[in-house]
């Protein structure tokens, strides 16, 4: 990826490297397609940095990089959570109004005076206990994962505004803001300062827990079995029961960590928050190369899928001629050529 | 032997899959009327002999969610999805109002039918490029019209310059708030719509082909059915839908808010059609179901704001909603039901109940 990005000194040397990594990439393509459209995620990710550097300027920058990733450090956790799921095959619509509860609930409970680390280890466990719900709908009951979820989605969303309908702030000193407090890893001249916060170094634990759980474990290979076809897999002797409620409560659980990630940025919960998110993190999860209908994909694809859409709205607020309601139709557009691209692949393979 | 009829025909009717649909707006009206024993009365409004009530007023809120849920049903039987469906209704709102403020002179019938119908068109398109990914590309429903769901809320906005819109037009206001003997005219409107609808599907053989589509797409080729045109066709038709539900809801108020005009409407439309009994795995479904559908989210709508519970809380209660519903439709929850009725086995034979039920686990 580094050696993408700067080829400009020792420029013969950089060129045969160059040409080296795409020959490999194109190895790795040609053994397994389905790769194809992560490493399109990727490509793309690379292009609009390189684009938004010319056309805009201050983009490769250690600033603009890490604010990149504070601001999005929710939709990576996000997207990584919907990556379970739609790896399984299902799909969760309620990660956004999850998010909602869960914070307002939390708020109101730190103003209420409650101990801080309570209130977050309750606001996590909202969230378990919506994707433990869907997950026995769906598994127990063979309630589609649409509707459960979305009953889900449902419940959290008017349970948010039974609780307040106003803006729940957490007042400046509490300690639940840490998590969001800015520290400066790097001290670079002028603003090329790299900077992190707790909730960005939350969001790649996730990430490294949720590689290693996927690709490492017996239960990550369970989960792309189910996606790859559930009978199967239950004849196979696999843990398919306990492994699909296990994804709703990943999911679920993960959804309440982006929460505290979340409102701990911004300080204030109120019960419209996260309205669409489930639809960015399942447009992140598919940019970044994984099949909606199970079996194939990679978290650290969701992850540059979320980055791609956090990139792209840097991008449209630079770019002053972009009007900002274009927004959701670029996501779309992005949306439907990565789709399209799988679709592609995926035919490609069957025949 | 009259009483054996009358048994059977109450049997028929607590097997349709609506007819918990039916009670569960019964209750909601008895409950209103233990806040305020007058709820259901009915006055008519001596200056233009309109009828007045509350009832009145919910017939007249569930016309939009009638449309919808009417061509979600079709979509549905399919083996699809429409999620685009609230996001059609803001372009067909912004596209109708847009054109009415360029339009300017109130009370032109011309303005008005221009604006409706370049509102259908523009929505019929909306839902054509649907038809199109999901019938010729062979994209997942879900996820196409999940596009056309994010892109048409854009479009809307584009549309109206990211303003929300006003106009006047008394012959289009008319259409929203206006009584034909006193009746409002979009219930009496969305009722004929669902009618020539249920009628055309019901009465030819396109209904018939839409649930082979669904149940089997393979099968139903081999039968000599042409999917792609039958597909194609249901998604526009769902798009017009949507298209008569914007118009119908921007005509109440005038004014179309690009970001909630139709906001989740295509939730409620998937409800109606699940409470209808239609199942979401495609193949059967009823309009007539659908219908009740969407009185009762109507009749839920309007029940939790008289009940003096904010309306943003109501989601919660259309969750209970489904998951009751949904629990109600699960085999387990059948089978204990079947098994407590069923009279005691003896020890020695296995009660066959759990063994069906491990191998549809083992299908499923």
């Amino acid at each position: 990826m580094t050696a993408v990005q700067t080829p400009r000194a020792d420029s013969s040397a950089e060129a045969s490297a160059v040409s080296k990594l795409v020959a490999r990439v194109k190895r790795v393509v040609a053994s397994n397609p389905s790769v194809l459209p992560t490493v399109a995620a990727i490509v793309i990710f690379i292009g609009m940095v390189i684009y938004g550097e010319v056309a805009y300027g201050r983009i490769v920058q250690a600033n603009t990089l890490s604010n990149l990733l504070i601001n999005n450090a929710h939709l990576i956790i996000l997207a990584v959570a919907m990556t379970f799921v739609i790896l399984t095959g299902g799909i969760d619509l309620s990660v956004g109004s999850i998010i909602a509860l869960s914070s307002v609930a939390g708020v109101m409970l730190s103003n209420a005076g409650w101990d801080p680390l309570v209130v977050i280890v309750l606001m996590i466990l909202i969230g378990t206990v919506f994707g433990l719900a869907s997950g026995i709908l769906i598994q127990y009951f063979n309630v589609q994962p649409f509707i459960a979820t979305l009953a889900m989605m449902f419940l959290g969303r008017g349970l948010a505004a039974l609780l307040s309908t106003q803006p729940e702030r957490l007042p400046e000193d509490s300690p639940i803001r840490w998590l969001g407090e800015q520290f400066k890893v790097v001290d670079g001249e002028k603003v090329n300062d790299v900077v992190v916060t707790p909730g960005v170094v939350i969001a790649l634990l996730v990430v490294l827990a949720a590689f290693f759980v996927l690709h490492r474990t017996r239960t990550g290979r369970t989960v792309y079995a189910i996606g790859g076809s559930e009978s199967s897999s239950a004849l196979m002797g696999l843990a398919v029961p306990r492994t699909k409620v296990l994804v709703y409560v990943i999911s679920g659980t993960l959804s309440g960590v982006a929460a505290v990630v979340y409102t701990s940025r911004l300080g204030i919960a109120q019960n419209i928050t996260g309205i669409g998110w489930e639809l960015d993190a399942i447009a992140a999860t598919v940019i970044g190369g994984t099949l909606l209908t199970g079996g194939y994909g990679y978290v650290l694809g969701s992850v540059i899928g979320a980055l791609v859409l956090g990139l792209m709205n840097v991008l449209i607020t630079r770019d002053g001629g972009i009007p900002p309601e274009m927004t959701t139709i670029i996501t779309g557009g992005i949306l439907l050529v990565f789709v399209l691209l799988q679709r592609a692949v995926t035919s490609k393979r069957h025949t | 032997m009259s009483t054996d009829a009358r048994w059977s025909w109450l049997r028929e009717l607590i097997r349709k899959p609506f007819f918990w649909g039916l009670i569960a707006i019964v209750a909601l009206l008895a409950l209103n009327v233990l806040k305020d024993p007058n709820y259901l009365a009915l006055s008519i409004n001596p200056v233009n002999g309109n009828l007045v009530g509350n009832v009145v007023d919910i017939l007249r809120a569930s016309a939009p969610i009638l449309m919808i849920a009417v061509g979600m049903s079709l979509v549905i039987a399919t083996g699809g999805i429409d999620l685009s469906v609230g996001s059609v209704m803001a372009v067909s709102g912004a596209v109708a109002m847009v054109f009415m403020k360029e339009a300017g002179e109130s009370g032109s019938l011309g303005a008005a039918l221009g604006a409706i119908g370049l509102a259908l068109l523009v929505s019929a398109v909306l839902g054509a490029v649907n038809g199109v990914l999901v019938a010729y590309v062979g994209l997942q429903p879900f996820i196409s019209t999940l596009i056309m769901m994010l892109a048409g809320r854009g479009i809307a906005k584009v549309i109206t310059e990211g303003q929300n819109t006003s106009a006047t037009n008394d012959p289009f206001r008319w259409i929203a708030n206006g009584f034909v003997i006193g009746l409002p005219v979009v219930f009496l409107l969305a009722i004929l719509i669902v009618l020539v609808v249920g009628f055309v599907v019901r009465r030819s053989a396109l209904g018939l082909m839409i649930e082979a589509i669904g149940i089997n797409p393979k099968a139903s080729r081999m039968a000599g059915i042409k999917p792609n045109g039958l597909l194609l066709t249901v998604y526009i038709l769902s798009a017009v839908l949507a298209g008569i539900a914007g118009i119908m809801s921007v005509g109440t108020v005038m004014t179309v808010d690009v970001s909630r005009t139709g906001y989740q409407m295509e939730l409620d439309a998937i409800l109606a059609v699940v409470i209808g009994g239609t199942s979401l795995a495609g193949g059967k479904f009823s309009i007539g179901g659908a219908v009740v559908g969407g009185l009762l989210i109507a009749t839920l709508d309007k029940t939790i704001v008289f009940l003096g519970i904010s309306s943003s809380a109501t989601p919660a209660f259309k969750a209970i909603v489904i998951v009751v519903l949904c629990l109600l439709q699960s085999e387990r929850v059948r089978s204990w039901f079947v098994q407590r009725r069923r009279p005691p086995q003896g020890r020695m034979t296995p009660s066959p109940a759990p063994v069906k039920q491990e191998n549809q686990e083992v299908t499923a």
